[in-house]
C-alpha cells in the first residue's frame, strides 16, 4: 500500500516538474464536491446523529421554512421531545416557523450599514412592500428580513435580493430598484 | 491519475512537492489575480473572471497567462478588484467591458488604463502599482497577504508558497509541549475577543488528563459589523487549518471541529474543501506527515446566534442544541465537549499559529507592543473613505489606522467617535485616538478589541442611537438565562428609547447608569457582562448629546426620528419638483419653478428629499 503511494507520489512530482499537469491537478475536482450536512464526526451516520439544529436545517433546506407537521412527524420518529425541537426553532436566527414568501429581500442591519442610514432603507422598503421586517406577505409573494451582520460592510447599507447582493443603496434609489427585480403592485 | 491516489508521507516528500510548486510558480510569466471575496463577487467580479477566462481560452491556448480567483483584498469598496503580477499592476472596478484591454495593453505590453487606476480620496493622486497604496503600504499583511497570491480552492497553490512546512515542522521537531512554549514567548493572545493568551489555553488542555480532547474552531463571527473571520475562511482557508493541526497535535486532541456560521456560504464551502484536500494528500486524517499522529477535523455550521461565540455556549452548539453558556468553573479545558477537555480558538487566532510556528516566535515577537505581539485585522468600516479590510501591526495608533489607511472620513465630514468591539465595546472619541490599539488599552478606555470591527462615525451618527441600537441588538440576542442580562438590557433600551424620544429626565439618565453597572456585575458570561459597554462609553464620552435629548428635546446630529423635522429654505429651492416627485407621502406642495414647502402633518420624515435636494434646500433641524 505504501509502496503504491510512493510510486504514484513520484509520477505526480514528475508530471508536474514537466509542465504536464496543470490546473485540473490542483485539486480543483474536489472543489465541486457538495458540503456535508453537519455530521455526527465519523461516519456521518445520518440515524446516529441526534443535532437537532442539522436535523432543523435539513428540514428547512427542503421546505424553506419548518413545518408543524413535519417538526411533529421527526419528533415522534426521532423520539425528541417536540418542545426541545421548539425550543431549537426559536432559538436561532436562521430557522423560520412561518412560510416564506417567493421573493426574499433581506436588509442588512449591521452597525456599518445603521451608520450609513440602512434603518431608512428597511423602512423604505417596508412600505412599499407594505409587509414588517420578519414578515411576509399576505399573497406569498415577498418576506422581508433583517440580519444582523452578512459580513460585507464595505458595501453598507446592503440589501439582498434572492441572493443577489446590492451595495451602497440610497432611500431615494430604492423603488426604481425593486422595480427592476420584484413584481410591485402600484398604487 | 488524480489527487486520490497522491499523499505526501513526510516532510522530505512536502519539501519535494514544495520545491516543484515553487519553482512552477517562479515560472509563471505573468498572472492575473481577481479578487472573489464577498465584497468584489458583490460588485460582479464572478462576470470578470468569465470574460477573462472566455477570452484566454480563445486567445491563449498554451495557458501562459494564470488566472487566479483569490480571497479578499482588503479593499472591498473599490470591486472588483484586478491585480496583474510580475508587476502588481492594480485595477479597481473593472468591469466585463475593460478585460480585453487589460489582457492586450497590459498584461501583453505592459501598458497602463490610467481609468482603471486608484486614485487617492484626499490627495487625488493615482497609484500604478499595488505596493504604491498609503491604504496597503502602511498595514502589515502577515495573514492577509497571500489572499491575493493563492486560489482558496487550490491547496497547490498553499503549497506552493511554503504550506504546511509549518505542521511538517511541529510534528517532526516538536513536542507538544514545545510548541504551547513557542506560542507562549510569542505572546500570542486570542483574536476572538477578549485577548486570553493561546499559550496559558492550550497549556491548562494540554496538562488536564483524558483519553480524548477536542480543539474547537470559533468561526461563528457573530459581531455586527466584522468580517475578518470570513476572509481569511473564504481566501485562506489551508492557513487556518494548518494552525487548528498544530494546536490539535500540541494539546493532544484527535479531532478537530470547526464551528462557521451558515451566513458565510463560501466559507463553508472552502473550509470543506480544505478539509477534503488535505486529507486526500495525508496531511490530515491517520499517521500525518509518518508522524503516527492521526487527527481528523468536521465542520459544523451554525444557524445564527450571537451567544454561540461564548465557548460554553458554542460547544453546546455543537451539538446541535440551543446554546446556551453554562456556569464556569469548570474550564472547558477540564470540561468541554463530550464532557472531555476542550480548547476553542478564534480563525485568526489559528492563523496565527500557523505563522509562529513556521517564522518562529523570535521573529514574530519583533511586530507589535509589549504585552500584544503579531498583528491584527480589522474591518474599518462605516464613514470612512477607504473601507475594507486592514491587518495592522498591534499598537498602531486609532489615527493612523482611520486617517492615513482609511483615507479619513467620507466627505469631509467631522469624526465624531469610533466603536470597537462590536456589542461589548464602545465608542472611543477623537480625544484618544493617538491612542496604540492593543487589548489592554481599549479596555482602558471602556472599549475592547473584540473580534476587530472598527466602525467609524462622523458628526451626522447620533450617540444616543449607537447605543439604542446596541441595545436592541442584545436585546434581541440575550439567551435569556440571566434575569439582570435579560431584563435589565431590555429596562436600559426602554430608558434609551425615551431618551431619543425626548422624553426622559435627568433621573433616568442616573437610573439607566446604575442598571448598566447591575448588569457589568451581575451577569453569568462575558457577553452579558460586557453588554453595558456600548452605553456606558457612549454617556461617557458623550454626556452633552444624552443631555441634549433629554433637557432640550433635540437631536444634534438630527438622526432620532422623534426629535427632528424637514423644512424647505425659500430662498435655496429652485422649484425643480423633483422632491414632490419622490416624497412617497406626498408631503411635498407647491408650484414649479416656486419654492415648495412640506406638510409636516403628512411628513414621515424618511429623509429621501433631503437626500435627492441637489441645491441644499431641504433642511433638517
Amino acid at each position: 500500500m505504501e509502496e503504491k503511494y510512493q510510486d504514484e507520489f513520484e509520477e505526480f512530482l514528475k508530471a508536474l516538474e514537466n509542465g504536464e499537469v496543470t490546473a485540473e491537478y490542483d485539486g480543483k475536482e474536489i472543489s465541486e464536491a457538495v458540503c456535508p450536512a453537519n455530521g455526527s464526526g465519523k461516519g456521518d451516520n445520518n440515524e446516529e446523529n441526534n443535532s437537532i439544529v442539522s436535523l432543523l436545517q435539513e428540514i428547512q433546506k427542503e421546505h424553506h421554512y419548518l413545518p408543524a407537521d413535519v417538526l411533529k412527524e421527526v419528533a415522534e420518529k426521532r423520539n425528541i421531545p417536540l418542545m426541545d425541537i421548539y425550543s431549537v426553532a426559536t432559538f436561532y436566527k436562521s430557522f423560520s416557523l412561518e412560510p416564506v414568501g417567493k421573493h426574499k429581500i433581506v436588509c442588512c442591519s449591521g452597525t456599518a450599514c445603521h451608520v450609513r442610514g440602512g434603518k431608512k432603507i428597511t423602512g423604505e422598503i417596508s412600505r412599499l412592500l407594505k409587509i414588517k421586517p420578519g414578515e411576509t406577505s399576505k399573497d406569498r409573494l415577498f418576506s422581508l428580513e433583517t440580519v444582523s451582520c452578512l459580513g460585507a460592510c464595505a458595501l453598507a447599507p446592503l440589501v439582498v435580493v434572492d441572493g443577489e447582493y446590492c451595495g451602497n443603496m440610497a432611500t431615494s434609489r430604492i423603488e426604481s430598484f425593486l422595480e427592476e427585480r420584484l413584481p410591485l403592485q402600484k398604487e | 491519475m488524480s489527487l486520490s491516489g497522491i499523499k505526501i508521507k513526510d516532510q522530505e516528500d512536502l519539501n519535494r512537492l514544495q520545491n516543484v510548486l515553487k519553482k512552477r510558480r517562479n515560472d509563471e510569466e505573468c498572472s492575473v489575480a481577481i479578487c472573489g471575496g464577498t465584497g468584489c463577487h458583490s460588485s460582479g467580479s464572478e462576470k470578470v473572471r468569465e470574460a477573462f477566462q472566455r477570452y484566454l481560452e480563445r486567445n491563449d491556448p498554451e495557458g501562459k497567462i494564470k488566472l487566479r480567483l483569490t480571497g479578499c483584498q482588503g479593499l472591498c469598496e473599490r470591486g472588483p478588484l484586478v491585480v496583474i503580477f510580475p508587476q502588481e499592476i492594480f485595477y479597481q472596478k473593472v468591469s466585463v467591458d475593460d478585460v480585453e484591454e487589460i489582457i492586450e495593453k497590459t498584461v501583453l505590453n505592459g501598458e497602463i488604463l490610467e481609468r482603471l487606476l486608484f486614485t487617492d480620496p484626499i490627495s487625488g493622486e493615482k497609484y500604478t502599482y499595488s505596493r504604491e497604496i498609503p491604504f496597503l503600504q502602511k498595514q502589515k499583511r502577515l495573514l492577509l497577504g497571500n489572499n491575493r497570491l493563492i486560489e482558496p480552492t487550490s491547496i497547490m497553490d498553499y503549497i506552493s508558497l511554503g504550506g504546511y512546512g509549518a505542521l511538517a515542522g511541529a510534528l517532526t521537531k516538536m513536542t507538544g509541549e514545545e510548541i504551547i512554549q513557542e506560542i507562549s514567548y510569542a505572546l500570542l493572545r486570542g483574536r476572538g475577543g477578549a485577548g486570553f493568551p493561546t499559550g496559558q489555553k492550550w497549556k491548562e488542555c494540554y496538562e488536564a488528563v483524558s483519553d480524548e480532547k477536542y480543539i474547537i474552531c470559533n468561526a461563528d463571527e457573530g459581531d455586527p459589523g466584522a468580517f475578518m473571520d470570513r476572509s481569511l475562511l473564504e481566501g485562506n482557508p489551508h492557513l487556518v487549518l494548518e494552525g487548528l493541526i498544530i494546536g490539535g497535535y500540541a494539546v493532544g486532541a484527535g479531532e478537530g471541529i470547526v464551528y462557521v456560521r451558515a451566513e458565510y456560504p463560501i466559507a463553508v464551502q472552502n473550509i470543506n474543501n480544505a478539509i477534503k484536500q488535505a486529507e486526500k494528500l495525508g496531511l490530515l486524517g491517520e499517521n500525518i506527515l509518518g508522524s503516527g499522529f492521526n487527527f481528523h477535523v468536521r465542520v459544523v455550521t451554525g444557524a445564527g446566534a450571537f451567544v454561540c461565540g461564548e465557548t460554553s455556549a458554542l460547544v453546546e452548539a455543537v451539538y446541535g442544541r440551543v446554546g446556551e453558556p453554562r456556569q464556569k468553573p469548570p474550564h472547558l479545558a477540564e470540561q468541554g465537549y463530550m464532557n472531555k477537555p476542550t480548547v476553542v480558538n478564534n480563525v485568526e487566532s489559528l492563523a496565527n499559529v500557523t505563522v509562529i510556528i513556521r517564522d518562529g516566535a523570535e521573529r514574530y515577537r519583533q511586530v507589535g507592543t509589549e504585552k500584544s505581539k503579531g498583528t491584527k485585522i480589522f474591518s474599518l468600516v462605516g464613514k470612512v473613505n477607504n473601507t475594507g479590510l486592514v491587518e495592522v501591526p498591534l499598537g498602531m495608533s486609532l489615527r493612523e489606522i482611520i486617517f492615513e489607511i482609511g483615507g479619513g472620513v467620507q466627505g469631509g465630514k467631522e469624526f465624531k467617535a469610533v466603536q470597537t468591539g462590536g456589542p461589548s465595546g464602545g465608542c472611543i472619541p477623537e480625544s484618544l485616538l493617538d491612542m496604540p490599539t492593543d487589548f489592554d488599552e481599549l479596555a482602558s478606555a471602556g472599549s475592547m478589541m473584540g473580534s476587530g470591527g472598527m466602525i467609524v462615525m462622523d458628526e451626522d451618527t447620533c450617540m444616543v442611537d449607537i447605543a439604542r441600537y446596541f441595545l436592541n441588538f442584545l436585546k434581541e440576542e440575550s439567551c435569556g438565562r440571566c434575569f439582570s442580562c435579560r431584563e435589565g438590557i431590555s429596562r436600559m433600551l426602554e430608558i434609551v428609547e425615551d431618551i431619543s424620544r425626548g422624553r426622559s429626565s435627568l433621573e433616568q439618565l442616573e437610573l439607566l447608569m446604575e442598571l448598566a453597572d447591575v448588569v457589568q456585575d451581575s451577569t453569568m458570561c462575558g457577553l452579558g457582562q460586557t453588554s453595558a459597554n456600548p452605553v456606558l462609553s457612549t454617556i461617557r464620552y458623550f454626556k452633552d448629546e444624552y443631555l441634549a435629548h433629554i433637557l432640550e428635546k433635540r437631536c444634534p446630529a438630527g438622526v432620532c426620528h422623534d426629535l427632528i423635522s424637514f423644512s424647505i429654505d425659500k430662498d435655496l429651492c429652485t422649484g425643480c419638483g423633483a422632491c414632490a416627485k419622490k416624497c412617497p407621502s406626498k408631503a411635498i406642495e407647491g408650484v414649479i419653478k416656486q419654492a415648495h414647502m412640506i406638510n409636516l402633518q403628512k411628513c414621515t420624515k424618511c429623509g429621501i428629499c433631503f437626500e435627492i435636494c441637489k441645491f441644499g434646500a431641504v433642511q433638517k433641524s
